[in-house]
């Protein structure tokens, strides 16, 4: 990771909100009282980064120039959060959590899965842009590691076999269903429930 | 007032005192890199760990308000493990490159590692190295030694206001930058290579050209604006090397303007190292007897009435006393230190002074710029009002330029109606600074110098007495000069006499050939082509536009090379010191006056230099005085109807504004970066 600024080939000439989302950040802007604006910064770039898959330099200077900052506070927030991307990425931002507990359930084979299905490695985007493969630190799910992010949802505990399912449903433009992919319900144990199984019929 | 014990000694400090604060009080050194007495409080270091009683770890004592009771330990072999542990930390990333580092000597993280880094390091991992990046022509970046200490990035937000450095990323791969490839555009920056406490920012033009230990150190006074900030100049042989600030909390604080700084390789170019004389249209090098034999000739055989003496930005009060008691002697009361033309200088001191003090600034209330922008004239000075700014309740006007002054003002306009307006109570602002405790106004040279100045300090007269600014015990009328001899020449009286001829009386003489001889001391801001067939002769350091013109140029020594005194916008008093020797055959200036005089046949009644001093005294005492002196009040300025020109600053490119900053390559490359290239070399005539 280094500053963007040996290559900024890829950065666009400018970055306007959509109608839609300039209301949105009126609003979100106006939820803070006069003169505390700059608390906006993150739902502000979150709201670029929903519209555009990443946060470019001009977006980060318009941010700034709604806000009344300096530039370089923005820019300052934008690279702190490693959740907004500085670069384009693809339709799906595939984040394979690589931690301790993901690690000991096997996310190693879930990132060389990935690898595999996707012909990329950590960090690449697909040819077609539309697949973005990172490597991402703990995502406050080990209770279903290991653990995939993608877009707003998590696909949990995966094993190879989902993993490379849940890509094939993705290039067939599916949406697969979020959550565990081994069928169990939230964070419950995964063999069944343990305790109150005298009411297991539901009609407490 | 709470009562603690550090290391068993007892001290009473005020409440929100620092631990640090406290410790630095009773003498007791604590280690720090993050803290500066004038930046905010980081504490992001942890250098300056100490042992409290009753705190389970150990505290840093930069960040710590002092508590009643509080029992403080700083030499206990926790605190050492403690900064030891914290040093390893800070080494873990820092490259060992010291040898060729240019801070080596003068590196705090060197100095303190001598006290606290271990004998060998343990880390056997990859040190991270930062991309090289670019600040512009002046500090120079090399950033894996940074230990984020964020000192500079908080002087360029807080102090400077130009908020271009940040912390980007986080953790290991924290930089500090400017994120988008940029030269800082203030001009304070060179400041942050002081305040930088390893060799992560360095001075660029100064790289690899000497060490601190070979330096000799000379205390002296900046002469770049009129602030007079205080130097230290640093020499080796006789060249100066650097120019660095010294403390002076009335004046400068701390920091230097850029210009002040950087603009010193313009005194090894552009030199006259030796006389000269125009013989058939050539300048032809001659000996001092020989040039100043033509000049004494052609001075006895005009009338007194048909020679003029201008003195130029950076003349210094000695040389001004000289020239002015000779051209008197020789029957002429055409002298002029206002190359502007500024209409100054005819009232009581306080009208040409500024009289609020620099360091009265943060006293005051409410302030009016008229045609001024302070942070191209005086950037120091400019910090002072912002740093006034930060703490609130200040409202700021300005008539005259729409700039970025650092900090948010109202602009009322740029047109003297609307001081016309203020002073006669109708425009709201007169409101402000009477409901105002403090109230000040700071009048520019833009306003001054223009034909209608002296209706224009006139205004500015009114609006200070029906405005409240001037009471008992505050003054709030302030001349922002732009050239360091202004307040000395008008202290001395170097202005027409009776009968006399002012700058622009003295060009148009020249023009029609009622002058016969133009003495320049150091002019080189007035339009050289009005000079007509006047014999010309031109003394100061640097072959500018006064010396192409001249007839004789008698080699003069710059403000390093001579024990001279000038006197800042406040009526500071100050003296420059001899830290090199003039190049050459220069010499220094009032001694070249003082020769010719002797040639001329006149007797000045002075040999050395406290004999000149002594006179200096004579003519004005304030010359004897320490420190700025009250200046009585009294009527000065015009009335009349002010033109409806817009006000401007007589300063668009800040960094050549005079024969050395024109001479320097650094300020060039400035002038190239943030001005443009195709602009126009213009000092305070422009």
């Amino acid at each position: 990771m280094s500053s963007t600024t040996t290559d900024d080939s890829f950065q666009p000439a400018s970055f306007a909100f959509s109608a839609e989302n300039l209301d949105k950040a009126q609003a979100t802007i106006a939820k803070y009282p006069a003169g505390r604006q700059r608390s906006a910064v993150m739902p502000l770039l979150d709201l670029v980064q929903r519209q555009e898959g990443w946060v470019s330099l001009a977006a980060m200077n318009l941010v700034a120039e709604m806000l009344d900052l300096a530039p370089i506070r923005v820019y300052e927030v934008a690279t702190f959060y490693t959740m907004f991307n500085l670069k384009p990425v693809g339709k799906y931002h595939l984040q394979v959590c690589t931690n301790l507990p993901c690690m000991l359930r096997g996310s190693q084979e879930i990132v060389e899965a990935c690898q595999a299905e996707l012909g990329v490695g950590l960090g690449e985007t697909t040819a077609d842009g539309t697949f973005t493969l990172s490597e991402v630190e703990c995502l406050g799910a080990c209770v279903n590691a290991p653990v995939i992010w993608i877009g707003d949802d998590y696909y949990e505990d995966l094993s190879v076999e989902s993993t490379k399912a849940l890509i094939a449903a993705l290039k067939r433009g599916e949406e697969p269903k979020p959550g565990s992919q081994s069928g169990r319900q939230f964070s419950a144990p995964a063999s069944g429930p343990t305790t109150l199984t005298t009411l297991a019929g539901g009609d407490a | 007032m709470p009562k603690l014990t550090i290391d068993g000694r007892e001290i009473e400090v005020e409440a929100g005192t620092t631990i640090m604060q406290a410790a630095d009080q009773l003498g007791i050194e604590i280690p720090r890199f993050c803290y500066h007495e004038r930046l905010a409080i980081a504490g992001n270091c942890r250098m300056c760990l100490v042992e409290v009683e009753k705190s389970p770890k150990p505290v840093a004592s930069c960040a710590m308000p002092v508590g009643e009771g509080m029992v403080v330990k700083t030499d206990t072999p926790t605190v050492l493990k403690a900064r030891k542990g914290v040093m390893e930390f800070l080494l873990i990333n820092h490259p060992l490159d010291c040898p060729i580092c240019d801070q080596g000597g003068e590196c705090d993280l060197q100095d303190e590692a001598m006290a606290y880094g271990g004998d060998r390091g343990r880390y056997k991992e990859e040190k991270r190295a930062v991309k090289e990046k670019s600040y512009g022509p002046l500090v120079k970046p090399i950033m894996t030694r940074c230990i984020h200490c964020t000192r500079c990035v908080r002087f360029i937000t807080d102090v400077a206001g130009v908020p271009e450095l940040g912390g980007t990323f986080r953790g290991e791969h924290l930089e500090i930058g400017t994120y988008v490839e940029k030269a800082l555009s203030s001009e304070l920056s060179g400041n942050i290579i002081d305040l930088c406490p390893v060799g992560a920012l360095t001075n660029k033009p100064y790289a690899f050209t000497a060490r601190s230990w070979e330096l000799k150190k000379t205390e002296s006074v900046d002469v770049f604006d009129a602030v007079g900030a205080n130097i230290r100049v640093d020499t080796r042989g006789n060249q100066v090397m650097r120019v660095i600030p010294r403390v002076n909390d009335e004046v400068n604080e701390e920091w230097l303007g850029d210009k002040s700084r950087f603009a010193v390789d313009g005194l090894l170019r552009q030199r006259l190292d030796r006389p000269y004389v125009r013989k058939d249209g050539k300048l032809v090098a001659a000996s001092w007897g020989e040039a100043l034999a033509v000049v004494a000739d052609k001075l006895k055989s005009l009338d007194g009435g048909k020679i003029a003496a201008l003195a130029g930005d950076m003349a210094d009060a000695e040389a001004m006393v000289a020239a002015k008691d000779l051209f008197t002697k020789l029957g002429s009361a055409n002298l002029d230190c206002r190359q502007d033309g500024a209409r100054i200088g005819t009232g009581p001191r306080a009208s040409y002074l500024f009289n609020t003090g620099i360091a009265g600034i943060e006293e005051a209330d409410a302030l009016l710029l008229i045609g001024t922008n302070p942070r191209k004239e005086a950037p120091v000075l400019n910090a002072r009002i912002r740093k006034r700014y930060t703490k609130g309740k200040f409202p700021i006007a300005s008539v005259g330029p729409r700039t970025n002054l650092t900090y948010k003002y109202e602009h009322l306009g740029a047109e003297a109606a609307v001081l016309t307006a203020i002073a006669d109570g109708s425009h709201p602002f007169a409101a402000t600074l009477k409901a105002a405790q403090k109230p000040m106004l700071v009048i520019g040279q833009g306003a001054l110098s223009r034909l209608d100045g002296d209706i224009l300090l006139g205004l500015a007269r009114k609006i200070a007495e029906t405005c409240g600014l001037v009471k008992d015990g505050w003054n709030g009328f302030n001349v922002l000069h732009t050239a360091a001899a202004r307040v000395g020449g008008l202290d001395l009286g170097f202005l027409p006499g009776s009968g006399g001829r002012d700058v622009e009386a003295i060009l148009s003489g020249a023009e029609k050939g009622e002058i016969g001889l133009v003495y320049l001391l150091g002019a080189d801001e007035i339009d050289t082509k009005r000079l007509g067939q006047a014999f010309v002769v031109y003394q100061g350091s640097h072959g500018d536009a006064g010396a192409h013109r001249a007839d004789v140029i008698l080699p003069g020594a710059a403000y390093t090379e001579k024990d001279a005194t000038f006197v800042n916008t406040e009526g500071r008093v100050q003296h420059t010191r001899l830290a090199v020797f003039p190049p050459g055959e220069a010499k220094e200036d009032w001694k070249i006056l003082r020769a010719l005089a002797e040639q001329a046949g006149v007797a000045l009644g002075y040999d050395d230099l406290a004999g000149v001093r002594a006179r200096l005294v004579e003519v004005n005492p304030v010359f004897a005085a320490e420190g700025p002196a009250v200046a009585a009040w009294g009527a000065f300025g015009a009335e009349g109807q002010p033109s409806s020109d817009p006000l401007e600053s007589p300063i668009d490119n800040y960094y050549m504004t005079d024969p050395i900053s024109r001479a320097s390559q650094t300020m060039a490359e400035c002038t190239a970066t943030f001005v443009g290239c195709a602009h126009k070399r213009t000092g305070t005539n422009g």
